[in-house]
């Protein structure tokens, strides 16, 4: 640890003017950083649409937005988790549960809205005892309660569903909502509904995370715990809250889902957490907690549904997709963790810079 | 230009007794804090600074005796319960959030935000008054910072400990409790945080300095209580004639 030296000792006590602040490697490096992810997503974007003449196509990109809309929701709420140092496991078989239980109000009604509030409470139920259990129960990591909450929705869902099997059917609206598209840009793009419900609630997250108290505790909690219970924040109840809306943005997902297959199935939402929590990863949160914000979250989700809808249209096996896709976040962990240690120097570059 | 101590006590502890255990920490313990003084509380490793310290600023309770505010038995029940009666403490952590920015730091869990009809939670934050009173007391305090919109992890240890003195007078109407504040610092960080010292002062707080260094203690301290396996074994003006009396107090070594 060269950067760990007291840097006063080598430099005698100044007596001038204030150095400016000047461009620094270090100071570079953490800028580059962090816009990487974004740099990376054109790049790919760029590389696939040479290399692949029906990537850029208007329907391909509505395709890839579709694909991707119930990750990118999903990835929201997972990215709140990720900010107070948590992990959600449970979101994948959550929303299994989730349209299961959509499933199965449709079975009594094919009114939309009880089908849907019954999957967005239900998403929102599970979350709330992933939270309540973890913190009431004084566990030191929600690791263990949502892997245990991962194997207990997706046994309830298989449990639920008759027969064990996929439910056919969704209130037409609940389909137009996760399967059609309305709206069309011309030569560039054919939006579906879905993205719509991304974009409303990216405002929403944006909105609490950034605008309001609550955010401001949420990103307090994930940047020292301790210090948060010193000043008075409510920590329980914010971590909590996380795991709830965690809840919802699975229920908000599995609304999509059904509505994009016009079915509820058991199955649904196979390895959903591992894609949410790469795709904050990947964007570029930190998984140290308190850093990130919701455009990290939805630049991943994007990257991941690029990657997989260029190597499916250039006829690469799923396999590779899935080694392309943990390779990437081998590098955007190391990211991480160059950043901190760029920090670290900053922090050294300081203390020599104080006069 | 020391401000002149007021003739009250702005905190007084009178006749405090903790225990943990089996363990007397605080046996009997008085001691007055004036506005515009520095009183240096004193003491090696287990003489009970830090529990006397965590009492007043409402981490522990009492066994016995009481803590008076300007004369007047203070509701201190945790540590929201201390802040709001007016007294703040940095502890030797910090307690800063390396993720958020120096006026993030200042306000969080105390946010200036509206509209007040809305549970506290759910209140969208005033941001330009919070950057704009902190940008003033960082002023004020002559505190200088590299970037005011950067988080605090950039910043070295010098600046993070100005960050927590600074936010500590943001609420502090009557006490400041600094514990080592300069402690993990280089020469001239510390004399920076030196000069912090000796700027709340004259703005009219009590500062409760708790130090191993006698030099400091000396240059600031206008009086000095030294601790000793839970008992006030002295309290006395520091300077250099008595810097040896104050060590040996200390240490339990009297001639």
């Amino acid at each position: 640890m060269v950067g760990a030296q007291d840097p006063e000792a080598s430099h005698p006590v100044q007596t001038g003017p204030v150095p400016r602040r000047q461009w620094s490697p270090v100071s570079a490096g953490l800028q580059l950083l962090s816009i990487g992810p974004v740099l990376i997503l054109i790049l790919l974007v760029v590389i696939f649409g040479a290399i692949t003449p029906s990537f850029l196509k208007p329907i391909n990109i509505g395709n890839i937005l579709a694909q991707i809309a119930v990750i990118a929701v999903v990835a929201m709420g997972q990215h709140l988790v990720i900010l107070t140092r948590g992990i959600d496991l449970s979101v994948g078989s959550n929303l299994a549960l989730a349209t299961v239980v959509g499933g199965l109000v449709f079975h009594v009604t094919d009114n939309a809205l009880p089908v849907t509030l019954a999957m967005l409470i239900s998403g929102a139920l599970v979350g709330a005892v992933n939270g309540a259990v973890y913190v009431f129960g004084r566990l030191p990591h929600p690791f263990i309660v949502t892997l245990a909450t991962l194997s207990i929705c997706r046994g309830l869902a298989l449990e639920l569903a008759p027969n064990h099997t996929t439910m056919r059917g969704m209130p037409d609206f609940i389909q137009q909502v996760g399967g059609e598209s309305y709206f069309t840009i011309p030569n560039l793009v054919i939006i579906p509904n879905s993205f719509f419900v991304v974009v409303g609630v990216a405002l929403l997250m944006l909105l609490m995370a950034k605008a309001m108290v609550w955010g401001r505790w949420i990103y307090a909690v994930g940047g020292k715990p301790e210090a948060a219970v010193q000043m008075g924040i409510p920590v329980r109840a914010v971590l909590i809250s996380t795991y709830v809306i965690s809840g919802l943005c699975v229920g908000i997902g599995a609304v999509l889902t059904a509505g994009r297959t016009a079915a509820a199935s058991p199955l649904n939402g196979n390895l959903l957490e591992l894609d949410t929590i790469a795709a904050v990863i990947i964007g570029g949160a930190s998984f140290l907690g308190g850093r990130g914000h919701i455009g990290h979250a939805l630049v991943g989700a994007v990257m991941i549904g690029v990657i997989r809808n260029a190597l499916n249209l250039l006829n690469v096996d799923v396999f590779f997709q899935m080694i392309a896709i943990g390779a990437i976040i081998v590098v955007a962990v190391e990211a991480d963790v160059l950043r901190n240690f760029l920090e670290g120097r900053a922090r050294v570059l300081q203390a020599a810079r104080t006069q | 230009m020391k401000a002149a101590p007021d003739s009250k006590p702005v905190l007084s502890v009178r006749g405090a007794q903790k225990h943990f255990g089996a363990v007397h920490a605080l046996k009997d313990v008085s001691l007055d804090a004036y506005r515009g003084e520095v009183l240096a509380l004193l003491g090696d490793n287990g003489a009970g600074k830090s529990t006397l310290i965590k009492c007043v600023s409402g981490v522990h309770a009492l066994d016995e005796g009481e803590i008076l505010l300007d004369g007047e038995p203070a509701d201190i029940s945790g540590p929201a319960g201390a802040r709001r009666a007016g007294i703040e403490t940095v502890y030797q952590d910090l307690a800063l959030f390396d993720n958020l920015t120096p006026a993030q730091n200042f306000y969080c869990g105390r946010e200036i935000a509206f509209p007040s009809w809305l549970p506290r939670g759910m209140r969208l934050l005033d941001k330009r008054k919070m950057d704009a009173e902190a940008a003033r007391v960082i002023d004020r305090l002559k505190v200088r910072l590299p970037k005011f919109d950067a988080p605090v992890a950039l910043m070295s240890g010098g600046q993070r400990q100005a960050i927590a003195v600074a936010r500590s007078t943001v609420f502090a109407r009557k006490v400041v409790i600094l514990d080592e504040p300069t402690a993990a610092l280089g020469l001239r960080e510390a004399r920076k945080v030196l000069d912090l010292i000796i700027q709340l002062r004259a703005e009219g707080n009590a500062v409760i300095l708790i130090t191993h260094n006698m030099e400091h203690v000396v240059e600031l301290a206008d009086r000095a209580v030294v601790l000793r396996q839970g008992r006030k074994v002295g309290e006395l003006k520091p300077n250099r004639a008595n810097q040896q009396e104050l060590v040996s107090l200390i240490v339990g070594a009297e001639a």
